[in-house]
């Protein structure tokens, strides 16, 4: 970690477990279940559905189930608001794509 | 080398249905003359579109499994994107995805097996759908 390969005297009184303001939030810690997003207590673990649910392959084309991982406007969620591991959120990023692509889902909606 | 392709494509909603089931005939026909095979066609009927294409705001959807060679496949987008009545299309390779998908499975059968030995007497032994390995046999009739 760069951070703490500084100096020891780190003019910066800032603790080393301290909340990562910036995009800290997850992937901090050794694979932490979402991360804590800013706070000192954990958010209770949220799971990957798709590891879960044994789902295998995710399809552009059924809408409904990637409607539930995009956003009002149209824009992906993020995987620590949903829970998704990485190999799944990669897989889900290029369907929705994908169906943007094809008119099944928008680019941006709700101008 | 053939691999398998899912090609969707939406065509215009002012199209009539006889319109396009000839569409598709003379694409499938590409297909089998270029040396492919068609494994499916489905027709996902008349959805509306998130956006406007081409100033259309529903539109026909058609997806067609093919069996083909990358240069039949440039061909046939060659002619959906000339097609009058076909706003858009998207082509996707899916043998590497199919295959991926045997895998897990397979592997999956296995671990259901080797799972169902010992929690399981006889009975649930034999019932296990998946065909039984001579390893399974004879651990069941050591326990037995």
């Amino acid at each position: 970690m760069a951070d703490e390969t500084t100096t020891p005297a780190n003019p910066r009184p800032e603790a080393p477990a301290g909340r990562p303001a910036g995009p800290g939030g997850g992937g901090r810690g050794p694979g932490g279940p979402g991360g804590p997003g800013g706070r000192k207590f954990f958010r209770r673990k949220k799971v990957c559905k798709f590891c879960t649910e044994k789902i295998d392959a995710i399809s552009y084309r059924d809408v409904r189930l990637l409607q539930g991982f995009v956003a009002e406007r149209g824009k992906i969620v993020p995987r620590r608001l949903t829970g998704v591991c990485t190999t799944h959120q990669r897989r889900l990023t290029k369907a929705i794509k994908q169906a943007r692509n094809i008119a099944l889902l928008p680019f941006a909606a709700r101008f | 080398m053939q691999r398998v392709y899912e090609v969707m494509f939406i065509v215009r909603p002012d199209v009539a249905d006889e319109d396009v089931d000839k569409l598709i005939a003379s694409l499938e026909q590409t297909v089998t003359g270029g040396g492919g095979k068609v494994r499916s066609t489905e027709k996902l009927g008349k959805r509306k579109l998130a956006y406007l294409v081409r100033r259309f705001n529903d539109g026909n959807y058609i997806l067609l499994t093919i069996d083909a060679d990358g240069s039949l496949i440039a061909e046939l987008e060659r002619r959906l994107r000339v097609s009058e009545p076909v706003i858009k299309f998207i082509t996707v390779r899916m043998d590497e995805e199919e295959k991926r998908l045997a895998k897990v499975r397979a592997i999956r059968a296995t671990k259901k097996k080797v799972s169902a030995i010992p929690v399981a007497e006889a009975p649930a032994a034999e019932a296990a759908p998946a065909p039984a390995t001579p390893a399974a046999e004879t651990t069941t009739q050591a326990s037995a």
